[in-house]
């Protein structure tokens, strides 16, 4: 397969299936580096009805000649110019010296890495059945049977909604949407959701397909209780604690950005996002940055985004220039999304000592209390050490703390030793269609 | 005017650390200054491999030393410092690096370190992992292993608890005749100031013989088992670290938590912490060279460390000539954690006059001093031959 691209876009969600789609329908030749088995991303993933615009995309995605390899992550970008692609599992196939990982080259790099859910410790998260949000909502697309099981849905942001409406579409006992934030902290989002119809229809059938369920706002989870597993879940509002029985608890504390990458390609970060300029280029010029990383902001942002990254790239600067108009307009509707999802700074007192925050290396909030940042704590507590490189925990720290990640050291995701052994010449051998 | 203190510790490192706890012991009035926190600098970027290393007698004696010292201090090392007498095995290649094994261990008898043969097959049976058809190898029971920002978290803690203070909120700018100046204005007077900085220690005493010399670490994911000892190639001694050029040596640990070490490169010139790909490569193409499976077990981060390194490769310790309130304790380079301990009794045993528990001569900073000049040169390392 070829492995030298005009463009190379990583991550296939929306951001990155128009960046890509776009390119190539420039004329530039464009491979996608995605970890997930299709493409889509979190919000278009496979297994349920698609919207138009998801079936739309992809098809275009399809028809542009984009060489896809999914299934597969940039591990680490050893030069400029340089990435080096790892396939998912690598470490189990048989031969993953030759048949497992991709050196690529670009001239163009699109980062649209996406976004991650946001954990927030307290007491008893850990146990099984207590899971993301969007986690649990990929494993029922998945095939995970959640008929009959009482679920409580808890945390911020609109997200919560989409998952409560899918999972009692399968059949799932909401038992509450617990939503930290106040009703009037959400308004400005409402009104930015009602002067776009495509958000309001969306909004509309959330709340038709969640009408039998409690949804409360100002509302969170300060305990979730059980022995080997979830039995029930100790739920606050206003001062009063009440126990619910429920058989999952599904969390999400809005998204975390996904900006390892860029960081560790040294594009500046702002507030924790990608900074870029009209044309969505990064700090580190031939580097482009679209969708979640740049600003929480959904899928129409997104496809935005990754449209202007693609034309940008692609040399269409007025076609790039006149989307990142319409961006502009739309910016609103970040800021909205992040002041509704401003946590309450109650939930920072949830965690008690012998509550874990790094779930890798074991780490309880008591050894973190007093630590002067993340790197300190990081070498005396090992938090953030483990596999997940503080992606979990990280974010939690982040809010309890105040901390930032340092530095981002290679492999941005855990890669086989062998993959900084040697260049993957074997691979030349493999048959092209075998990565497509 | 008296001094405001007796001693003031430039460095939180281990060395400094162990420094401080050493002259707390003595009742020194002590400070410590260290923006980076305690174990920030190469303390963090060392594998914390507690070695007796023979490259020179004066080397053999003070590691050795050390290594006595923590064996000492071991049933007082909380748990989160992991410290294990995990045992070295110097892996022999070929016949010729077996006669190397019979050497070694002869010195190491001598000095009163236990050291064991094993041959082809022993060694195969402590090892499974490394390839087959390797002569043998040197076992050094005693040899440790410990995680060091813990360790050197654990003597502050020790020193502080004895009366040593220790400041991280400011960065220390000169430190020399009896005085120590920090970014934001303060002045710490002391009757001797210690310099246990590392590498950094050239940006205040520019003429220190000291380079920075860069070296890579990988750490995996966990595999109780995959291997047992710390695993060194005996080559490491005399080709891959040589004084001149970049190198790199096989050179494995297994963590407490099962997690793998995988060492080391050297090199000089390298300012930053970036990755050299080519270096590390060639490191790990060394480690998968001895450990065929490593390759397919799962990185998990690749960092880089400046260790500071001496022309003779031995550490400064002592009096700095010219300055009589400072003592180095400083150049330990791959040595700083086993050595630290030695280190901290050798400029306590400096500052309070006392005999030392070993001849400390050898690691004077004096050894450096051109016979005419009386001051410290900078050029002994032959620019020549690195460049």
């Amino acid at each position: 397969m070829s492995r030298e691209f005009d463009v190379l876009v990583v991550g296939a969600g929306p951001a990155g299936i128009a960046a890509a789609a776009t390119a190539a329908e420039s004329g530039l030749h464009v491979g996608v580096v995605d970890d997930n088995p299709a493409a889509g991303g979190q919000i278009w993933r496979s297994g349920a009805l698609l919207p138009a615009a998801a079936q739309r995309w992809k098809a275009r995605l399809a028809a542009a000649g984009v060489v896809r390899l999914q299934g597969w992550r940039i591990v680490d970008c050893p030069e400029p110019g340089a990435a080096r692609a790892e396939r998912n599992g690598a470490e189990i196939t048989r031969d993953p010296e030759s048949e497992g990982r991709r050196d690529l080259r670009y001239r163009h790099l699109i980062l649209a890495t996406g976004a991650r859910e946001r954990f927030l410790p307290f007491p008893g998260w850990t146990l099984p059945n207590v899971m993301g949000a969007g986690g649990l909502d990929a494993m029922v697309r998945g095939g995970l049977p959640i008929a009959g099981k009482r679920v409580v849905v808890a945390g911020t942001g609109p997200l919560l909604l989409a998952v409560a409406a899918h999972l009692t579409s399968r059949g799932a006992r909401i038992v509450a949407i617990c939503e930290q934030a106040s009703a009037a902290q959400m308004a400005p989002l409402m009104m930015q959701v009602l002067r776009r119809p495509g958000k309001l229809w969306q909004g509309a059938s959330y709340r038709w397909a969640t009408k039998k369920s409690r949804y409360l706002t100002r509302c969170w989870t300060v305990a979730a209780l059980g022995d080997e597993r979830l039995r029930s879940a100790i739920l606050q509002r206003d001062g009063k604690q009440w126990c619910v029985e429920c058989d999952v608890l599904a969390c999400g504390f809005h998204l975390v950005p996904n900006t390892e990458l860029a960081a560790l390609l040294g594009c500046r970060l702002e507030n924790g996002f990608v900074a870029t300029d009209e044309r969505m280029q990064t700090s580190v010029p031939g580097i482009w940055c679209a969708g979640e990383p740049t600003g929480i902001g959904g899928v129409e942002l997104s496809l935005l985004e990754g449209q202007i990254a693609g034309l940008a790239a692609a040399g269409k600067t007025s076609a790039a220039r006149r989307l990142a108009g319409r961006r502009r307009g739309a910016l609103g509707f970040v800021r909205a999304l992040e002041r509704a999802c401003q946590l309450d700074p109650q939930i920072r007192d949830l965690p008690r000592e012998d509550t874990v925050i790094c779930r890798c290396e074991d780490v309880r909030l008591g050894a973190l209390l007093g630590r002067g940042g993340w790197r300190d704590a990081k070498l005396h507590t090992r938090c953030g050490m483990g596999p997940c490189q503080g992606r979990i925990c990280g974010g939690a720290t982040e809010f309890l703390f105040g901390w930032h990640a340092d530095s981002v050291r290679p492999p941005v995701f855990p890669a086989l030793v062998s993959s900084f052994l040697e260049p993957d010449a074997a691979s030349e051998l493999a048959s092209p269609k075998e990565a497509l | 005017m008296t001094p405001a203190w007796d001693v003031a510790v430039v460095g939180a490192g281990i060395v400094g650390a162990a420094c401080a706890r050493e002259c707390a012991a003595r009742g020194l009035q002590t400070v410590v200054i260290d923006a980076a926190g305690v174990g920030g600098g190469a303390t963090a970027a060392g594998m914390g491999h507690i070695v007796a290393m023979d490259d020179s007698p004066a080397q053999l004696a003070l590691t050795r030393w050390s290594q006595e010292l923590w064996h000492e201090l071991s049933p007082k090392l909380p748990r989160e410092v992991e410290f294990e007498s995990r045992g070295t095995l110097w892996v022999a290649a070929d016949e010729e690096e077996m006669a190397e094994v019979r050497r070694k261990q002869g010195v190491f008898a001598a000095a009163g370190v236990a050291a064991e043969i094993l041959d082809s097959r022993a060694l195969a049976e402590a090892e499974p992992q490394l390839r087959k058809g390797l002569a043998g190898a040197l076992l050094v029971p005693a040899d440790g292993v410990l995680y060091p920002p813990a360790a050197a978290a654990w003597l502050m803690g020790e020193a502080i608890r004895m009366g040593a203070v220790m400041i991280t909120s400011q960065r220390v700018i000169a430190a020399a005749r009896g005085l120590v100046r920090t970014d934001n204005g303060k002045e710490y007077s002391a009757k001797r100031i210690v310099h246990a900085c590392g590498a950094a220690g050239t940006d205040l005493l520019a003429e220190l013989p000291v380079r920075k010399r860069r070296g890579h670490l990988v750490i995996t994911d966990r595999y109780p088992g995959f291997v047992h000892h710390q695993l060194v190639e005996l080559g490491y001694l005399k080709s891959a670290h040589s004084i001149a050029s970049d190198s790199t040596a096989f050179n494995v640990q297994p963590r407490q938590t099962g997690q793998l070490l995988i060492g080391s490169s050297r090199e000089f010139g390298a300012e930053d912490s970036t990755i050299n790909y080519p270096l590390l490569r060639a490191m790990l193409q060394r480690a998968a060279s001895y450990l065929p499976g490593i390759g397919r077990l799962q990185a998990v981060r690749v960092w880089t460390g400046f260790r500071a390194a001496t022309p003779d490769k031995l550490p400064l310790i002592g009096p700095w000539p010219g300055d009589d309130s400072i003592c180095l304790a400083t150049g330990h380079e791959g040595l700083g954690i086993t050595t630290s301990l030695a280190t901290g009794r050798l400029v306590a045993s400096e500052i309070m006059g006392e005999k030392p528990g070993i001849p400390a001569e050898p690691y004077f900073p004096v050894r450096f001093l051109e016979a005419d000049h009386g001051s410290p040169t900078p050029t002994l390392y032959g620019e020549a031959a690195h460049g």
